[in-house]
């Protein structure tokens, strides 16, 4: 088979997977697996910047709170029904991850972590400040009625893993689809040689801010879904917390591969599940297993199988 | 006779140290030119000031008669000036094919079947087309050299720049490069910065000699080769 038939295989076969998982799945794994669909759609969005085109951000939750809040804020304060409403939130999270780009690719390495933290932390802060419309800490809850969409009852189950498992899919092959055309090969290239890629006549620039905005509208996109597929916004979600998260899943998953951001976002959402049923400590037996990814699979599980099986791995 | 490139007042300070000096220099289309000079002379930082790597203190730079001076190197590079690295620079960890993909996809866009036959071509011209799979980094020193004078021809320059390009290749790959320079003529205009004496001698037009940042000769390869000024600098006496 053709290495192109191969990657088409292996990427519509996880789908499948995931299709067929939501009629075997007991309800409680069911549930997990469609937040667990949602969370990696979020890496696949983080995975755009640091996986292929190397910057580390500290501040996605600001992109994921965009699309929530973007969502939920017009839900609440101008009666959007669910569809317009995620338009908005998507459209907010490209609004912010343009103005934050434009600024924070002024820096690199260090700064520009720092920077996107800070900036993150400022978004923080403005949920809180904006106390009166965003109900701060306490978020607000998007009620059953405010949840349909198309006629589908999203508060529903079923119909919520389906939607999940839509959202993620399409995020998936966008990813895909993006790192293997011309523009996300300069995506790589920037990673690998930022100054090789500048004196091949490419305008870094354009293209590291092109990242930052597929990577945060994607974000977005998964954070306006997390919120109306589990009827609540929150300043949690905007939390440095939130931030950390992608970039574990990401370095876990594997950097640079499509679907290591849905191997790690499972991986570690069961690693935490399993061990809090064996002790309290939980983080502890999370800790060690992190530890020992890090040190015998460096490159995360998908940068493993790449490395050992499967070459070909976009 | 038309200036590809030519430079007025060009200098470049370090702090206190003026690498490059107010340096007026003319190259003519379609010619070879070597840019030679002891260690230190200022040659790497002359040459990125062209390609826009550092700017200059002063001076302006301007390429087939516009003032280039301002431009980002991106914007150099996009109007036909393409420049390999003296210490190597490739995408180490992706194929030979994806390194000279990316020279030449800037210039013919999303046309998959154009950029694949630009990638052979290049690749044949240096000798590396039984190595497209490999990935840049497994080459050896002199192959990833010869990778990147590739991804130079990819572009398609009018000018191109070569850094010390025969470092580390073998005597047969030097008479191979030999042969690809020439075969470049006219529609490419080179600016060879080079130690290798035999390869000046033999394949460079005019000779510009740089010294202590300032132009200390210009002149063909055999009046170069008598100039006692020349021999001065490069032996120390002077």
């Amino acid at each position: 088979m053709s290495e192109n038939g191969k990657i088409i295989l292996l990427h519509t076969g996880l789908i499948a997977l995931l299709l067929a998982l939501n009629f075997i799945l007991p309800a409680y794994h069911h549930g997990n697996i469609a937040r667990v669909m949602v969370l990696a759609s979020y890496a696949i969005g983080y995975n755009i910047l640091l996986g292929y085109t190397g910057l580390l951000s500290l501040g996605h939750a600001l992109f994921f709170a965009a699309g929530m809040y973007g969502m939920g804020l017009s839900i609440r304060h101008l009666g959007f029904s669910p569809a317009p409403a995620l338009m908005m939130g998507i459209a907010a999270g490209a609004l912010v991850s343009v103005a934050i780009g434009a600024l924070a690719l002024r820096t690199s390495g260090v700064a520009f972590m720092i920077v996107t933290l800070m900036f993150a932390q400022a978004g923080y802060l403005t949920i809180l400040l904006f106390g009166k419309w965003t109900r701060g800490d306490e978020g607000f809850v998007i009620q059953q009625a405010e949840r349909i969409l198309w006629g589908i009852d999203l508060s529903d189950a079923n119909n919520r893993y389906l939607a999940a498992l839509v959202l993620f899919a399409l995020c998936l092959f966008a990813a895909l689809w993006l790192v293997r055309h011309p523009v996300g090969r300069v995506f790589v290239a920037i990673r690998e040689n930022e100054e090789r890629a500048q004196l091949l006549g490419y305008n870094v620039f354009l293209y590291k801010l092109a990242a930052v905005v597929a990577s945060g509208t994607i974000s977005a996109a998964a954070g306006a879904s997390y919120g109306l597929l589990f009827g609540y916004a929150g300043a949690t979600f905007a939390t440095v917390q939130y931030s950390i998260f992608p970039l574990l899943w990401v370095l876990l998953g594997g950097m640079g591969t499509v679907i290591g951001p849905f191997l790690g976002a499972v991986f570690m959402f069961y690693l935490i599940d399993l061990s809090s049923g064996i002790t309290n400590a939980y983080m502890l037996i999370a800790g060690v297993a992190l530890v020992l990814l890090t040190l015998f699979a460096p490159q995360g599980i998908g940068g493993e199988f790449r490395r050992r099986v499967w070459g070909w791995l976009p | 006779m038309t200036m590809i490139l030519s430079t007025r007042g060009l200098s470049r300070d370090f702090g206190g140290l003026q690498a490059v000096r107010e340096v007026d220099f003319e190259l003519p289309t379609g010619e070879i030119r070597a840019l030679i000079g002891p260690n230190g002379a200022g040659k790497t930082t002359f040459v990125s000031m062209l390609i826009g790597r550092i700017p200059p203190s002063s001076g302006s730079v301007h390429f087939c008669g516009q003032d280039i001076s301002a431009l980002a190197a991106h914007k150099r590079v996009a109007a036909g000036i393409a420049y390999t690295f003296q210490i190597t620079s490739v995408f180490s960890r992706l194929s030979l094919t994806e390194n000279v993909a990316l020279a030449a996809r800037r210039r013919l866009g999303h046309d998959k079947a154009a950029v694949q036959a630009e990638v052979l071509a290049a690749l044949t011209r240096v000798g590396l087309a039984d190595r497209i799979d490999q990935i840049a980094g497994d080459l050896s020193y002199g192959h990833q050299r010869l990778l990147e004078i590739a991804m130079g021809l990819a572009q398609q320059p009018r000018l191109l720049i070569l850094d010390e390009p025969t470092q580390g290749l073998a005597e047969n790959e030097i008479a191979q490069f030999k042969d690809l320079i020439r075969s470049l003529l006219p529609e490419t205009t080179i600016l060879l910065i080079e130690h290798n004496m035999s390869v000046v001698m033999e394949l460079a037009d005019q000779v510009t000699v740089l010294n202590f940042g300032q132009i200390l000769a210009e002149g063909t390869p055999a009046e170069i080769h008598q100039n006692a000024d020349v021999q001065a600098a490069y032996l120390g006496t002077g």
